[in-house]
């Protein structure tokens, strides 16, 4: 709780990371919590096509009529899921093998480093439209897992450095000295003292993670039902929408949702990078 | 590097096991061969990636094709096989590992198969037709998000906490972290439909009806008006990454010692600006610009779909839509390729540049 609050001080003073959390966590109540309270309105009115924003309809309608408002409150619940379990795989693949390869060293850290340089040289987004496509990701589940899955080896590469400098550290030595073994000494010594680098790079990860899922959406090649921001941006893109006039109030809304929420992610991100990374103070 | 437990091997293991070892640590501590090693890896993992997506997986695109002939166009099931095995370039008839060998010694001398739908047209053809315009488009994208990233990224540094710096600065960083699809739908959006300031539909396409490629005005001209939303598009989600990084290499080289004592011998601010800081601040971004050009061929899919510019992007978002899976392989393989072996020049221009590295 003190940490917390200590936190909260850190931030206070650096008002673009404060903005970005509270940016977050507005964005998380709305599609966590609203959905609870507005149930899901997909009635089609062939009358009111591309209503501009009115009580009614706050952000105006869609292609059929729908309202955009209710498709906003319930289509970023899915993105989200997505986002954090495709950045939790990558970042305990990233953290688990990084530190691994770095305490233990010799041919399993070779190994380790062989693997990830392979992975990280083959073009992730070209790969991912291409295991879409054969493999019809038709649920959330299967489509973090697979973003996640090919999102690690830069992270690892940084994770290995930083444990690399870090078990050369006398606390180090001196847990190896009273022979505390391997999981204490990554787990307990090491891991600690990068607790809020794995924090900066697993929000930036969720920012890729979005990046990847919803362009892959957009170009249709998951095929998922349901209200959900990219599917929005994909539909109003394959139906023409975007090119009336009328449209501008539906097509905006799912674009500034995504631009507006990786806005607040990595503004919070570089503003926790600012404050535990003090060498680069002012330099971002 | 070696480890404590490979010193003690060859300390104590006889001759021939020590030179072994002392080869092949030679061999891997060696910069450019190790990169060279990597390169090959990863090609030949992509290669075999390919052939058991499209060859071993159920479900696979060739058992999909083979149905499909059967069911659609009444063939035998030997006749579609045979058919087949011309398409995908790999005898299906034979046993797997044979059909293995054969595919890598085909894609060993370019023979990636034909396509599905285009009868009898050679991938490679079509890779060939797409390339160029991928490479024009997004290259041009490249080198100007490049030098605009650079010049704003020194002159921030140089200027640091000026109002121009954070203005620059927090403009840069609210526009790189917008996904590069949602900025073109934006343009599209806002200057195609809304203000009605471009001709949307007309500059589609790579070119317009009726222009001839060649050394003309009129299709350097036209080629410009079709790639210019691209361009664009690109110019405004990357020049922020360079931007940041020219930003934080040139404050770290002002911070160098020669720059201090550049300025004790009273050398004027220009001269150092140009001669230290920007020549030094640079050198990290050239491996970086190196391995940006590798991802050129990929890096503009999304782009490429919005704006329907008929690059390599669009040939794979096309041939998976239709199910040609010959070009999608080949794009994918292309596409690989060309990452590889910018990392690869990577590797050898961060050893020229920097006498530091590579000598182990």
């Amino acid at each position: 709780m003190t940490a917390t609050l200590d936190f909260l001080r850190l931030l206070k003073s650096r008002p673009v990371g404060l903005a970005g959390l509270i940016g977050i966590v507005l964005f998380v109540v709305v599609s966590f919590v609203g959905p609870l309270l507005v149930p899901l309105d997909t009635k089609v009115d062939l009358t009111a096509i591309y209503a501009p924003p009115s009580f009614a309809h706050p952000l105006g309608t869609d292609y059929q009529g729908r309202d955009v408002f209710n498709q906003i409150i319930w289509g970023g619940r899915d993105i989200m899921i997505v986002a954090f379990l495709a950045a939790l795989l990558s970042t305990v693949i990233a953290v688990t093998f990084g530190s691994l390869g770095a305490v233990v060293g010799g041919a399993v850290d070779s190994t380790i480093l062989a693997i990830t340089d392979v992975i990280l040289t083959i073009p992730r987004l070209p790969l991912l439209v291409v295991l879409a496509a054969l493999l019809r990701l038709n649920s959330i589940l299967i489509l973090a897992l697979i973003v996640g899955a090919l999102a690690w080896p830069s992270l690892l590469r940084a994770v290995r450095a930083q444990v690399l400098s870090l078990k050369e550290r006398e606390f180090v030595e001196a847990a190896r000295a009273l022979d505390l073994g391997l999981g204490h000494i990554i787990f307990a010594e090491i891991l600690p003292n990068m607790r809020s680098y794995i924090a900066i790079s697993f929000i930036l990860a969720m920012t890729q993670a979005i990046y990847a899922q919803a362009g892959l959406i957009f170009l249709g090649l998951v095929p998922l039902s349901g209200t959900n921001w990219g599917v929005m941006i994909n539909l109003a893109w394959v139906r023409g929408a975007v090119f009336f006039r009328d449209s501008l109030p539906y097509i905006l809304s799912p674009v500034l949702a995504i631009a507006l929420f990786q806005l607040a992610l990595v503004s919070l991100a570089s503003a926790l990078e600012d404050i535990f990374n003090p060498r680069l103070r002012g330099a971002a | 590097m070696a480890t404590t437990a490979e010193v003690r091997l060859t300390a104590t293991a006889p001759s021939w096991t020590s030179t072994a070892g002392a080869v092949a640590s030679g061999f891997w501590r060696h910069a450019i061969l190790r990169a060279l090693v990597k390169a090959a890896a990863t090609i030949y993992v992509v290669s075999t990636f390919t052939f058991v997506i499209v060859r071993l997986m159920p479900g696979n695109p060739i058992e999909i094709y083979i149905d499909k002939l059967v069911t659609e166009q009444l063939l035998s099931y030997e006749d579609a096989l045979a058919t087949a095995t011309g398409k995908f370039s790999v005898d299906l008839r034979r046993p797997i590992y044979e059909q293995y060998v054969s595919y890598l010694g085909n894609l060993a001398r370019g023979d990636l198969g034909s396509s599905i739908l285009s009868e009898g047209t050679p991938v490679t053809a079509l890779l060939l037709r797409y390339l160029p315009w991928t490479v024009f488009a997004v290259g041009t994208g490249l080198m100007l998000s490049f030098l605009i990233g650079i010049s704003l990224g020194l002159m921030t540094a140089l200027k640091r906490n000026s109002p121009t710096d954070h203005v620059v600065s927090s403009v840069s960083a609210v526009v790189s972290s917008i996904p590069d699809y949602l900025i073109g739908i934006l343009l599209v959006v806002f200057l195609g439909v809304q203000l009605r300031w471009l001709p949307i539909t007309q500059m589609r396409g790579v070119l317009s009806p009726g222009i001839q490629p060649g050394f003309t005005f009129e299709f350097v001209r036209d080629a410009f008006f079709h790639a210019s939303l691209p361009i664009v598009t690109y110019v405004l989600t990357h020049t922020g990454i360079w931007m940041l990084t020219m930003k934080n290499s040139t404050l770290a080289a002002l911070e160098e010692d020669y720059v201090t004592a550049a300025r004790a011998r009273g050398l004027s601010e220009r001269r150092i600006t140009t001669a230290y800081v920007g020549r030094n601040a640079i050198l990290p971004l050239f491996t970086q610009f190196t391995i940006s050009a590798g991802f050129i061929l990929g890096g503009a899919l999304f782009i490429e779909f919005i704006f329907v510019y008929q690059g390599l992007g669009w040939l794979l978002y096309n041939s998976i839509n239709q199910r040609d899976y010959p070009i999608m392989q080949g794009v994918f393989l292309l596409i690989t390729v060309s990452v590889v072996v910018a990392n690869l020049l990577a590797d050898l221009v961060y050893t020229k540049l920097d006498p530091r590295i590579g000598r182990g």
